[in-house]
This record gives C-alpha cells, sequence and structure tokens, in this order.
C-alpha cells in the first residue's frame, strides 16, 4: 500500500501536519525562501515608519552620500534621496505587482488549462497551440511591445505582465487534468449528470491544486524580475514612484562614482526571487511523493 | 522521417499562423493603431488623417486588413521604417549578424560549461558539488540578467580595467581580436541563465541513462568506467539537450535583449528599444514577429536534428 492510500484513509490532518508539509519543514532551502520573503515583506511594508526620510524628500546637499552616511543606511541618490526610504517604498510596488500579476495570471492560466485539458480533441489541441504560439515570443519583446502602447499605471503594467506569463500555467494543468480525465471519479460525476463546468471546477481542480500551487509561486518569481526588467528599461513602472527595476534605471551612469546605486536594488530583486524560488521549488519537492524514496 | 518532417514542419506553419495573428493584434492595440504616428504632427486635421487612413487601407474590416498584413509579410514586404524609411527587413538584417554572435557565443559557453557541472552533479550525485551546483543554480536563475551586466561592468571595467565597458569594436579597429574582447563579458552575462538551466537538464538527463541496463551491461562487460561515462552516458544524454537547446531560445533571445542594452552592444535588442523609444512601430512589430520565427524555425531544426541523431524519437 502506498503512503498516498493509507494518507486518504486517516483521519483529517491539519494542513500544516500532513506529510507534504513535513517535507516541506525538512527541507532547509525551502525554509530559507521563506524567511526571505517574510523579512522582505516586514521590512518593506513597516520600514517606512522606522526611517527619519521620506521616500521623495530632496536634499540637495546630501547628493551621493555612500552607505553608512549618518542616518542615510544605504547612502543617497543623485537628488540626495534616501536610498533606504525609497527600497522599501519601490519594494511595496514590486512585491504587489508580482504577487498581483501571479493572481491573474494563475487564474487565466488555470481556466485555460482546466478547460482545455478536460475538453480534449480539438478545443484542446486549438488551445494549446494558442499556449504555445504565445510561448514563441520572448516574453520581454512582447512585454516591451504591450508596454509601449498602455498607460504605464502599476495596475496596467501588472495587467501586460499577467498577459505574458499565464502560459506556463496553462501547459501545466492542462497536462495534469488531461491524465485525470478518464478517472472513475469523473466518470462517475458525468454520470451523476453534472454540469461539464462543474466537473471542470468542484472536481477537477481540487485535484490539481498542488500542481498549481508550485506554479504560481515560481510565477511570482517571474513575474518581479519581468517587472525589474521592464522598470530597467523605461517602460514600466514610471518615476517619482519608486520600483526595484527603475531605481536602477539611472544607476548605469553613476556606476564609478555611486556604485551603491546598482548594487542595493539588485541585491533586494535577487533575493525576492530568490526566495520564491527557493519555497516553489521546495514545495514541488514536498508534493512529489517519490521524494521519500530518494 | 519524411512523414515526421512533414508532420513537424506542418504545427510550424500552424504556430506560424497564430504568431502573426498575435502580432497583427498587438499592432491594432496601439493608441490610434498605425495612425498615431501622423497625429502627432502639427497641422494635422481631422480630414487629413482620414485621407491618409483610407490611403493605407485602414477603414476596410479587420480581417481584410489582417490578410493584406499576412500578404504582405509573406512576400518579404514588412513595411517601412518610420524614422528613416528604409524596409524594416533590411534594417533587421544590419543587426542580426551581431545578435546571432552575441547568442552563439553565449550557447557555446553555456553547453561546455553547463554540460560539465550537469555530469559531474550527476555522477556525484548527494556530493557537496551536487548540492552547490543545485544552489548555485537556482541562485543564478534569480539574478536579473542587466544587474548582473553592471555589477560585472563595475568589477571588469571600472575597478580592475580588464575589458571594455561596452560597444561591440574600439571606434577605428573592429579587428577580430578587438571585438573578441569585447564579446567576452556580454557573453558570459548572457550565459548566467543558461548555464543554469542547462546544468539542471543535463544533470537529470544523465541521471535517466545512468539506471539504464545497456549502461550496466557495459559495466559488467569490464569496460573502464570512463569509457562508460564518455561513449554510452554521455552520448544519450545529449540527445534531449538537443531540443532543450531549441526550447531555451525565447529566453535566450530575450536575455540578449537586455544584455544589449548594458553592453550598448548593436543588435536586435538595442534595434528594438531604439525603435520602441522613437515609436517606430513598423520596426517594433517587425522585430516582434522576426524573433517569433526564428525561436519557431529554431525549434524546428532542434527536432529534426534530434530525430536525425536518436531514430527513436521519429516513431512517437
Amino acid at each position: 500500500m502506498t503512503h498516498a492510500a493509507t494518507e486518504a484513509l486517516a483521519p483529517p490532518a491539519r494542513w500544516w501536519r500532513t506529510r507534504t508539509m513535513r517535507r516541506f519543514r525538512r527541507n532547509r532551502l525551502a525554509m530559507l525562501g521563506v524567511v526571505l520573503i517574510v523579512a522582505l515583506t516586514l521590512a518593506c511594508f513597516s520600514g517606512p515608519y522606522f526611517l527619519p526620510f521620506d521616500e521623495l524628500y530632496i536634499d540637495l546637499r546630501a547628493r551621493f552620500a555612500p552607505p553608512m552616511t549618518g542616518a542615510h543606511v544605504f547612502g543617497t541618490d543623485p537628488l540626495g534621496r534616501d536610498i533606504a526610504a525609497r527600497l522599501f517604498q519601490a519594494g511595496q510596488i514590486s512585491l504587489l505587482v508580482g504577487f498581483s500579476a501571479m493572481l491573474m495570471s494563475t487564474v487565466l492560466g488555470t481556466v485555460i488549462g482546466v478547460v482545455a485539458g478536460y475538453s480534449g480533441g480539438r478545443i484542446g489541441a486549438a488551445l494549446m497551440r494558442v499556449v504555445d504560439a504565445f510561448l514563441s515570443f520572448p516574453s520581454i519583446f512582447l512585454l516591451l511591445a504591450l508596454a509601449a502602447f498602455v498607460s504605464p499605471s502599476p495596475l496596467m503594467i501588472t495587467v501586460i505582465i499577467a498577459v505574458t506569463s499565464w502560459m506556463e500555467v496553462a501547459r501545466i494543468v492542462e497536462a495534469e487534468v488531461r491524465s485525470l480525465r478518464d478517472r472513475d471519479f469523473v466518470m462517475a460525476a458525468r454520470m451523476l449528470g453534472l454540469s461539464s463546468v462543474r466537473i471542470m471546477f468542484r472536481e477537477l481542480l481540487p485535484n490539481v491544486i498542488g500542481v498549481i500551487i508550485v506554479a504560481a509561486t515560481l510565477t511570482v518569481a517571474r513575474a518581479i524580475l519581468l517587472e525589474a526588467y521592464i522598470s530597467f528599461l523605461g517602460y514600466g513602472i514610471q518615476p517619482p514612484l519608486p520600483s526595484w527595476g527603475n531605481m536602477l534605471n539611472g544607476a548605469q551612469q553613476y556606476l564609478d562614482k555611486a556604485p551603491w546605486l546598482a548594487i542595493v536594488p539588485g541585491v533586494a530583486i535577487t533575493l525576492a526571487v530568490a526566495g520564491f524560488n527557493f519555497i516553489g521549488d521546495g514545495l514541488r519537492d514536498a508534493l512529489d511523493a517519490r521524494s521519500d524514496l530518494r | 522521417m519524411i512523414r515526421y518532417l512533414l508532420s513537424r514542419v506542418g504545427q510550424s506553419l500552424v504556430l506560424l499562423f497564430l504568431v502573426s495573428l498575435i502580432g497583427f493584434m498587438v499592432l491594432n492595440l496601439a493608441p490610434g493603431g498605425p495612425l498615431s504616428q501622423f497625429a502627432l504632427t502639427p497641422g494635422m486635421t481631422k480630414e487629413t488623417l482620414d485621407r491618409i487612413a483610407e490611403q493605407m487601407g485602414l477603414n476596410r474590416p479587420l480581417p481584410v486588413q489582417y490578410a493584406d498584413w499576412l500578404w504582405h509579410l509573406v512576400q518579404g514586404d514588412w513595411g517601412k521604417s518610420f524614422r528613416d524609411g528604409r524596409p524594416v527587413l533590411t534594417i533587421i538584417n544590419g543587426h542580426l549578424f551581431a545578435t546571432l554572435l552575441l547568442m552563439g557565443s553565449s550557447t557555446l559557453l553555456s553547453v561546455v560549461i553547463g554540460t560539465w557541472i550537469g555530469i559531474r552533479s550527476a555522477v556525484r550525485q548527494g556530493s557537496a558539488f551536487d548540492y552547490i551546483a543545485t544552489v548555485a543554480a537556482m541562485i543564478a536563475l534569480s539574478i536579473p540578467t542587466f544587474w548582473f551586466g553592471l555589477v560585472s561592468i563595475f568589477v571588469f571595467s571600472l575597478w580592475l580595467g580588464w575589458l571594455p565597458a561596452g560597444n561591440m569594436y574600439t571606434v577605428g579597429d573592429g579587428s577580430l581580436p578587438d571585438i573578441a574582447i569585447h564579446l567576452i563579458m556580454p557573453s558570459f552575462v548572457l550565459a548566467l541563465v543558461n548555464v543554469a538551466v542547462w546544468s539542471r537538464y543535463m544533470r537529470s538527463a544523465t541521471l535517466d541513462v545512468i539506471s539504464q541496463d545497456f549502461v550496466r551491461t557495459a559495466q559488467a562487460k569490464g569496460l573502464a568506467p570512463r569509457r562508460v561515462l564518455m561513449k554510452h552516458i554521455v552520448g544519450n544524454a545529449m540527445v534531449p539537450m538537443i531540443t532543450l537547446a531549441g526550447m531555451q531560445l525565447p529566453t535566450l533571445l530575450g536575455g540578449a535583449l537586455v544584455t544589449e542594452t548594458v553592453f550598448t552592444w548593436p543588435g536586435m535588442g538595442r534595434l528594438f528599444l531604439d525603435s520602441l523609444g522613437y515609436q517606430d512601430y513598423p520596426v517594433v512589430m517587425g522585430l516582434l514577429v522576426f524573433s517569433a520565427v526564428l525561436v519557431l524555425v529554431g525549434n524546428l531544426l532542434a527536432d529534426l536534428l534530434a530525430a536525425v541523431v536518436d531514430p527513436r524519437i521519429r516513431l512517437d
């Protein structure tokens, strides 16, 4: 008898005590990811209350102050604004954009994946070809072309990031649903006369929630990176609103004079993205029942 | 083989059609559509705009416009740049070599380094090397390419002064060694992500092959471990890597765009951003569709090559 089957017979455990979560907690890298994300989120959302500077306060006497100058922990930028204050404010925006883009693209990808996987046949094949076509474009090209045409508000940036990153989720969900489509419980639901919509979203969806969570976690990482790319190139979040990407926008021309302008936001992006990647990878391993055997 | 070839080409044509459809949709998303360029001209009246729209055929139904656009595309007429009036394909052609050079040298680097890391990780599964390679690959995938470029410029150009900070050649020089020295940093920066991906896939492909019967047979025959590794294991593990190289193309092209921007490398990525800045939409759209075509052709070639190398693939 497999682990999964015995687990199904046991009384329902609390979610944090399930075998999956135990495996997840044993994964040191995944726990490091959780710590990174919690710490970054706390810092970005509560940090501004502890800093003596506003992220928009301009002090022309304190331009290009290196890190640890007085109360400027990370130094100041070419306008004398405090980098720590801007970093936290930017983090709120970058994290929110990344998270919201993940929500949108996961919903879109899941709906398309479930419909394609359950319908199969011509509808399924047609939907998956559309997914393939979207995947043929380098996502940054598509994203920039769209960004040039929409107003660069945080909401629109989020929407276009979502529009260019739902395909992975759709692919994974389609494959999972297709493998479940002919199982007995789906057959039983069909015989009971349940509608297709109900079978897809009440019967099949709960069975693929694991892979969706994994894909969603990795999509947050991807969305934060994409936002950083287009904001760095000047087509994402627009100043004076700071984001981790647009803080790096002007950094290249001051690289010899003030390298911390480039280093500080880049480290923040890397930590956030790595955190979500670690968590996603840990969840994938934890959900894979075979990982106990290895 | 012929049947496999025909079905793969057929699939690519279907995708090509869908890609053109998406491209056309994006083009019509532009505020005011393709007319926006004229709307900004001083002294432009509504009547003149309408006349231009009629001349450009923009008052026809969308499907007709699409068919017309596609027909021109197929004939190689991709429109003219708003900026200097040169044909879009000519402009792209002028920037293609620089991008292909960057992508080629970067791929070579990532294949060599990634294959080595992948094989070593698989052979010593669970070792410290394997663990460090896994963590390093995940961190490499989390570093924004452009930032890695900035840090590299800071370290190797500004601080150590070893390598040039940008451009493809020194003005007035342009000899082969000169280009090579300018190529080093961008190719390594672009290779970072691909080394990570390549080493992960190579590791799992190698692990798949190691556990197969013919490897045990080869070992049982008493072949030297090195010979088993090089001839039996690596040879077979490389086959799925050919397909992977095709699948990595969109990432590689996207990465090239960002890398070219940081290093002012005169390729397609720089052209794309410059055109975007000038609102030169024909070139932007041309590059968008061109990059997707490049990806589709690359994927097709990779799949066909894999089928030639491994006849089993043709049977699926």
